[in-house]
């Protein structure tokens, strides 16, 4: 194809002489890219919104101590009765604590392993809220602040005061915000809670939690895991639960599973608990590629058209062009380009249209009482969309185009030339 | 003197929409640097035959020879190779690319030869437009020309690429006598002067009185085959 600067030339008169065509082709193209690349910024944004709501703050793994009844009853131990059929009638969980009786070992070992990004404690403790005559009941859960931050972005469910605050002074508390709001309390305001053993403490408010999920945010607070455990009455070993985050989620299942076996605990991983999360995320992604490929394909066709039409206007210039010693190839790579540009600057337009309206997108303000954090639409600019759109307008235009260029070479000049 | 074109018993059906014996055993020879005319009833065949001469009709039976090389059964690349290089060709009717101008479409076929710098083509070009009297609209669109105009580009770009053969399918048609006389003493000095070979369809009888030789086609029969004296 040493003719290429030639057959280029020929090939960019032709396509300035249909200057309207070759726009209306190209536009086809632009906004079928353009639509691809704003539906899957847009989508894929909105997933990690939702994974970031859901996925981000629930822990891989939960570890905790599940009160049941013991699986093997002492008759089943006894000798005598080993090959009996043993039936034991209104069996009662033993008196036990809510506390993973070895968590401090177990916590230094998770931290050791290194598949796991962070591991924190918690002491979770049922309480009433009371302010004035009012009485809420709720959940206090003791954390580690720091560590909540650093693994699963506590940081940004504090909308009002500060997160640090229950760091800084022992009897500081983050109500959750519809805790806050039934009882009209705001950060600074002093609120009681009771324990379940009847203790009264005196906190003061650092700070309103909001997750965005009602059933959250109505019942539970957060303190410092020494507040906590003082409110249980308990010491500095009493912890609830362990949550951990992994560096790779897969890792969760057979995890889990490792942990409950080895250390006598429950273990709950990720995907036990949201299983039906991954299918939502996979299924918006699958609608927004086939919205887009659908768009490209009538793009798609809009140039197949155009191309059509194209050669069918210069069936003189083929047989003129082949009548003076061009080759059929020379033809069917001068529509082929043909396509191959308005596929290009289509493209790129509908980069450009996509990346503008993108940037539209992310600074349109979404306010909603669910995700506090949330100030404006989320769009995920991800490289990848804008290469795969241009990969795959190039490729359908090229579709497009080859099957009226092989038309093309085809033509028989002396048909033409008679025809006249 | 060497054979510039031979063919040897070249038959052509058409076989839609009737079967129909186009061109009868055709055999005919021309040398370096003749100047030959075919004349003919309309519809005996002779665009049909100079299709075939040409190589852009491979479907016949029969040998075409060009330059001493035979041509039938080659492959397509290979005609339009030496379509590109050997053959210069004017149609009946003025065939141009409308939307380039004069100058680049009697560039094009230099170009695809490649075997000159585009600075040469182009002086080239301009030195056949001038022969032909229409340098001065070289750089208008060819589309914008006038008929007689427009034969006479096609002429030029015939001659672009120096080849050993011009064949012409009535390119005098669209001329007044001027011009036409202008064309035929053009055609005449190449063949005396670079020895061209050329093969001129015309149904102008004082065209083809001037020319070397005349065939004289009825039926897709070759007639008679006189020397004019
Ligand atoms: N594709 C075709 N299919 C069938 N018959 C054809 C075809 N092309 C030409 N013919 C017939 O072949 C015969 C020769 O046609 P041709 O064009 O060679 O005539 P011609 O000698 O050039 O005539 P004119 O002087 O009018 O140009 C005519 O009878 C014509 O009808
Ligand atoms: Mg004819």
């Amino acid at each position: 194809m040493n003719d290429f600067p030639l057959i280029f030339e020929i090939t960019r008169t032709h396509l300035m002489s249909r200057f309207k065509q070759t726009v209306v082709a190209a536009l086809g193209v632009t906004f079928g890219i353009g639509t691809f690349i704003i539906m899957m910024s847009f989508m894929t944004g909105l997933n990690g919104l939702l994974d970031g709501l859901i996925l981000n703050r629930t822990p891989h793994i939960q570890i905790y101590n599940e009160i049941k009844p013991s699986a093997s009853q002492p008759i089943d131990r006894a000798a005598q009765y080993k090959n009996s059929f043993n039936v034991v009638h209104a069996i009662k969980p033993k008196n036990s604590q809510e506390r993973i009786h070895n968590a401090i070992p177990l916590l230094a070992q998770l931290k050791q392993n290194e598949k796991v990004k962070g591991a924190t404690p918690q002491t979770v403790s049922k309480v009433f809220y009371l302010a004035g005559s009012n009485k809420l009941n709720g959940v206090i859960n003791g954390i580690q602040v720091e560590e909540e931050i650093r693994l699963f972005n506590f940081e940004d469910y504090i909308t009002e005061g500060e997160s640090k605050s229950i760091l800084k002074r022992k009897n500081s508390i983050l109500l959750g915000a519809g805790i806050a709001h039934k009882l009209s309390l705001s950060v600074g305001d002093k609120i009681q809670v009771s324990s379940a053993n009847g203790g009264i403490f005196p906190l003061i408010i650092g700070g309103i939690f909001q997750s965005g999920l009602a059933e959250v945010d109505n019942i539970q607070s957060y303190v410092n895991i020494k507040t906590a455990q003082q409110i249980l009455g308990e010491g500095s070993h009493y912890i609830s639960h362990i949550h951990v985050k992994l560096w790779d989620i897969k890792d969760a299942v057979p995890m889990a599973e490792k942990i409950s076996t080895q250390y006598n605990v429950s273990a709950l991983d990720i995907e036990t608990a949201n299983a039906q999360f991954e299918t939502g995320s996979d299924i918006r992604n699958l609608i927004s590629y086939a919205v887009s490929i659908t768009l490209l394909i009538v793009a798609g066709f809009g140039i197949y058209n155009i191309l059509n039409m194209f050669i069918y206007e210069k069936m003189n210039d083929i047989a003129i062009l082949k009548a003076t010693g061009f080759m059929g190839t020379d033809v069917k790579w001068m529509f082929i380009s043909q396509a191959l540009i308005i596929g290009l600057i289509g493209g790129i337009l509908g980069l450009v249209l996509g990346f503008g309206v993108s940037v539209l997108i992310d600074h349109a303000p979404f306010n909603t009482e669910a995700l506090p954090t949330i100030k404006t639409y989320p769009v995920n600019f991800n490289p990848a969309f804008y290469i795969i759109g241009i990969v795959f307008a190039l490729i359908s235009t090229f579709l497009a185009g080859y099957f009226p260029a092989k038309k093309a070479q085809r033509i028989d000049p002396v048909e033409i030339i008679r025809g006249q | 003197m060497s054979l510039i074109l031979e063919t040897k018993d070249i038959n052509k059906y058409f076989k839609h929409p009737v079967p129909f014996h186009v061109l009868k055993d055709i055999s005919i020879q021309l040398n370096e640097g003749e100047f030959v005319s075919i004349m003919g009833k309309s519809g005996c065949g002779k665009s049909t035959l100079l299709y075939i001469l040409s190589t852009m009709d491979t479907d016949y039976s029969g040998e075409l020879y060009i330059d001493g090389n035979k041509l039938t059964g080659l492959p397509p690349k290979n005609l339009a190779r030496v379509r590109n290089e050997s053959i210069g060709f004017v149609f009946q009717f003025h065939y141009l690319l409308p939307e380039f101008t004069v100058l680049r479409n009697v560039m094009l076929p230099a170009l695809k030869l490649g075997k000159k710098s585009k600075a040469e083509i182009k002086k080239d070009a301009y030195e056949k437009l001038d022969m032909l009297g229409i340098k001065d609209q070289a750089l208008k669109k060819a589309a914008m020309l006038s008929g007689g105009q427009k034969q006479r580009v096609s002429i030029a770009r015939a001659l672009i690429n120096n080849p050993k053969i011009i064949m012409g399918d009535e390119p005098t048609g669209n001329l007044d006598s001027k011009n036409s006389n202008n064309v035929f003493n053009i055609f005449k000095q190449l063949s005396h002067e670079q020895n061209l070979s050329l093969l001129i369809v015309t149904h102008d009888l004082d065209f083809a009185k001037k020319t070397d030789r005349i065939i004289e086609m009825e039926d897709g029969f070759i007639l008679s085959e006189m020397a004019v004296l």
